[in-house]
């Protein structure tokens, strides 16, 4: 127990919080294994978030509500995709860019639906609810896109590491010149892995819109959960399990700032809403002195660093960000 | 499979890297094509692999036109290439990179295959270790397994012992007689004279992107030598003799570097007024011995004294040689020497070790100007470092580099110069500066060493192989240890040896 909260509670709240964040990073993760930064993240999140509600609202369909999120996504990895893959545009300058423009065009093509009710993907009981002890149902009791974060989770570690989709596109990401030696077709591997991420971050932005802070607004509440989840694949090491944890864990620290706000009275709200963020760059330093002790001394660490060295190590695609032209 | 090139050209924009090269390599043979840096064998050799499109020509497979667009083509046709530098994927494990590019099956089968090969060639490779801890010659072998696996008919290697170790090498050539032995097709890129010896059946040399010779086994060496590196030159005047003095630089037991561009020596020492050409083939420690000199890399063992100064082993070393009057002119101009968007003027400025908070900048101008006149460089003060030709961009760096200096350390001063600019170059370093000044530098060109120096070091594999003054040697012997032999004695060993074989 944290505060006041029970601990059922937080471990559903933190789920529920961390879900649509886990798929954002996870869309992120894959483009970049394949060497293409999508920096236009935070953008797409709002601009998706906005067009699934929008078109939800007018369907009056969830389904087409979270489609159109993932199209509205894939329509700004489209243009990083193109822009950097194709005319060897900066990916750093089009996706910045991008995501100004697209946070922008949500607040204003959104603004005639502002604080309006719509439809919204409420929490469903499994199928054994009853069958289950009040902690798990508490627990278990979740908006489908809980279930789709955590096995969206599994189902990449599976592609990542036995497919040879997968293979491929890591490789692509390690070293394009070579992978291109090797008959592979670099520049449609990337497009691809781009369009797939940022299809799923369309998704992880109508989740927010029609799960987790329902409606749309300004702010709409999904603000600079873009910037995260781009720092969340570093911390995560560009492994699904490790940034999914990472999301969780990011949840948790919120779940629990308000929490601690009941139990110290004396210290300043603010200082539990900002706590996540000088946390998460502790942790990038830590990363970054367990993954230089790890390289400099191979195998042979001590106890400690080569514990540090498993937790924190980050291996960055090689050339990740590059721009590759044939020859 | 027998390989033929028909009238093959390439051009990158106006340069010509091939005209009209035409060779026959059989199938079950080992073809050698050798030639000096530059000559054009990568890029023929990237062409067979679809790796880069060619000009004009044909390439015939069993007398079959066939067309190569991408290596995907080649690799169908049964074309695979080992390239100089690692082509792989340092993150991912030998496993992976073993199996990337070869038709899909499953996971097992190929850890059966690589640890079938692996055993059958020799190469002790464990298939869940990541790439990058592996060493150069490791990865090659990966590389060499997988394309075996992958049904590789035509094999190209491209310098295959560049960085490896001798024992690995001692694996790598029985496996390629072997593979040659079963009916695959072998070309070999190399510039290094005693491997193709013991390799090869026949070999091409390219020079300047021609065939200018091609002969069966066993090899005449001098008529090689001449292929590669053009015809003896008449000797030239040469310039007066300066007088030498004191030791001003002094290495001893040095090891430095990498696996590649490595360098190992024992003992060696300058003095002023010498001038000394470094020569060797690319990578073979010369560029590793001007920065040691410079202090700008620093060796893992071994001493180094720059008038009679220790240089500390940390970054402080650049600037204590720096102090020293020590200047270093890297061949990488643009990237090393000058500041790519900066003006003229902005570099003089850039030069001053003390100077105030504001630029001075009409003065700065005049400075540039005056360097414009005397140095006749093709510039406004006003241009940037990239605006200029290499020619030009030479004589601003040495515009820009003080007269008073004592140790000149220059990388390939002439690289992309014509021949007048190089002159001037030599002109300048040879005359206007303190004739105490230790002049030490490395060049491509055999000729430009001859010519210019007073003292021959060779580097061969990182190491020091020839060490003469130039006076008591000649263009045959630096060629010859250049490309691995000593003397000219070994030189008829190993055709008496190729000829016992025979």
């Amino acid at each position: 127990m944290i505060g006041d909260i029970p601990s059922s509670v937080l471990v559903a709240s933190v789920l529920a919080a961390s879900a649509p964040l886990v798929i954002i990073a996870l869309g992120e993760m894959i483009s970049e294994k394949s060497g293409v930064i999508n920096l236009s993240l935070d953008g797409a999140v709002l601009f998706s978030a906005m067009v699934a509600f929008v078109v939800a609202k007018e369907s009056n369909s969830l389904v087409f509500g979270f489609l159109a999120g993932g199209c509205a996504g894939m329509l700004t990895g489209l243009v990083v995709g193109y822009l950097s893959i194709y005319l060897h545009l900066s990916q750093v300058a089009v996706g910045f860019a991008l995501s100004l423009l697209c946070r922008d065009l949500a607040y204003f093509l959104g603004n005639p639906y502002s604080r309006i009710q719509g439809p919204t993907l409420i929490s469903s009981k499994l199928p054994f609810h009853d069958m289950l002890p009040e902690f798990l149902q508490k627990i278990l009791t979740q908006p489908l896109t809980v279930p789709f974060a955590l096995t969206l989770v599994a189902v990449l570690i599976w592609f990542f590491k036995f497919s040879r989709t997968g293979l491929q596109l890591r490789s692509v990401g390690e070293n394009p010149a070579a992978a291109f030696a090797r008959g592979l077709n670099p520049s449609k591997i990337q497009l691809f892995s781009v369009l797939a991420g940022s299809f799923l971050v369309g998704i992880g932005g109508a989740a927010y819109s029609l799960s987790l802070k329902p409606g749309w607004g300004r702010p709409q509440g999904a603000e600079g959960i873009g910037w995260i989840a781009l720092a969340l694949v570093i911390f995560g090491s560009w492994q699904p399990c490790r940034v999914a944890a990472g999301a969780m864990l990011f949840a948790f620290l919120q779940v629990c700032g308000i929490g601690l706000q009941n139990l110290f009275p004396t210290i300043p709200s603010q200082v539990f809403q900002t706590a996540p963020f000088p946390l998460m760059i502790f942790t990038l330093v830590l990363m970054h002195y367990s993954t230089r002790k790890t390289r400099k001394h191979g195998e042979t660490d001590s106890g400690l660093q080569k514990w540090l060295g498993i937790l924190f190590m980050a291996r960055a695609p090689k050339s990740l960000g590059k721009s590759y032209r044939q020859e | 499979m027998d390989v033929e090139f028909q009238h093959i050209s390439k051009r990158f924009g106006s340069v010509k890297a091939l005209t009209d090269v035409s060779l026959t390599a059989k199938q079950g043979t080992i073809h050698g094509l050798i030639g000096e840096n530059g000559a054009g064998k990568s890029t023929l050799m990237k062409i067979l692999t679809g790796y880069q499109a060619k000009s004009g020509g044909d390439i015939l497979i069993n007398g079959e036109k066939i067309a190569l667009k991408t290596p995907d083509d080649a690799a169908q046709i049964g074309i695979g290439m080992l390239y100089q530098e690692p082509m792989d994927f340092p993150h991912l494990t030998v496993l992976e990179n073993f199996s990337l590019g070869c038709p899909a099956i499953s996971r097992e089968r190929f850890t059966a295959s690589l640890k079938h090969l692996a055993y059958a060639f020799g190469f002790q490779l464990a298939p869940k270790r990541r790439v990058e801890l592996l060493t150069v010659g490791e990865r090659q072998q990966i590389e060499l397994l997988r394309l075996i696996h992958c049904e590789t008919s035509v094999l190209i290697l491209d310098e295959p012992t560049t960085g490896i170790s001798p024992a690995q090498k001692a694996l790598l050539f029985p496996a390629l007689k072997k593979l040659a032995h079963e009916g695959m097709t072998i070309l070999l890129v190399s510039h290094k004279l005693d491997e193709v010896a013991s390799l090869c059946d026949e070999v091409t040399v390219l020079r300047h992107g021609n065939v200018t010779h091609h002969t069966n086994a066993p090899f005449h060496f001098p008529e090689l030598l001449e292929a590669m590196f053009g015809a003896v030159p008449e000797q030239k005047e040469k310039p007066v003799a300066r007088s030498t003095g004191n030791a001003v630089l002094s290495m001893d037991k040095i090891q430095a570097g990498g696996e590649r561009q490595g360098l190992q020596l024992n003992s060696f020492t300058a003095k002023s007024g010498e001038i000394i050409g470094l020569a060797g083939l690319d990578g073979a420690g010369q560029s590793t011995f001007l920065r040691l000199a410079a202090g700008l890399t620093i060796p893992a063992k071994g001493e180094i004294q720059l008038f009679s100064t220790q240089l500390p082993k940390s970054k402080k070393a650049s600037r204590i040689a720096g102090n020293l009057q020590t200047v270093f002119l890297p061949a990488d101009r643009l990237e090393e020497a000058l500041f790519t968007d900066i003006s003229l003027s902005d570099h003089f400025s850039l030069r001053d070790k003390k100077s105030s908070f504001w630029q001075k900048n009409q003065k700065n101008k005049q400075r540039a100007d005056k360097a414009i006149q005397t140095f006749s460089i093709k510039g406004r003060p006003a241009d940037t470092a990239d605006d200029l030709s290499g020619g030009n961009q030479q004589r601003l760096l040495l515009a820009l580099l003080d007269p008073k200096s004592r140790m000149i350390l220059l990388e390939n001063p002439t690289r992309g110069l014509d021949i007048r600019s190089g002159q001037w170059v030599w002109e300048y370093l040879t005359q206007t500066l303190s004739s105490e000044a230790c002049i030490v530098f490395s060049s491509p060109e055999l000729d430009e060493i001859l010519h210019y120096s007073d003292r021959i070091l060779v580097f061969y594999d990182g190491k020091i192989v020839l060490d003469s003054l130039t006076a008591e040697t000649d263009h045959g012997s630096v060629a010859a240890a250049m490309t691995g032999m000593t003397g000219k004695e070994k030189i008829s060993n190993i055709e008496q040896g190729i000829s016992n074989v025979e």
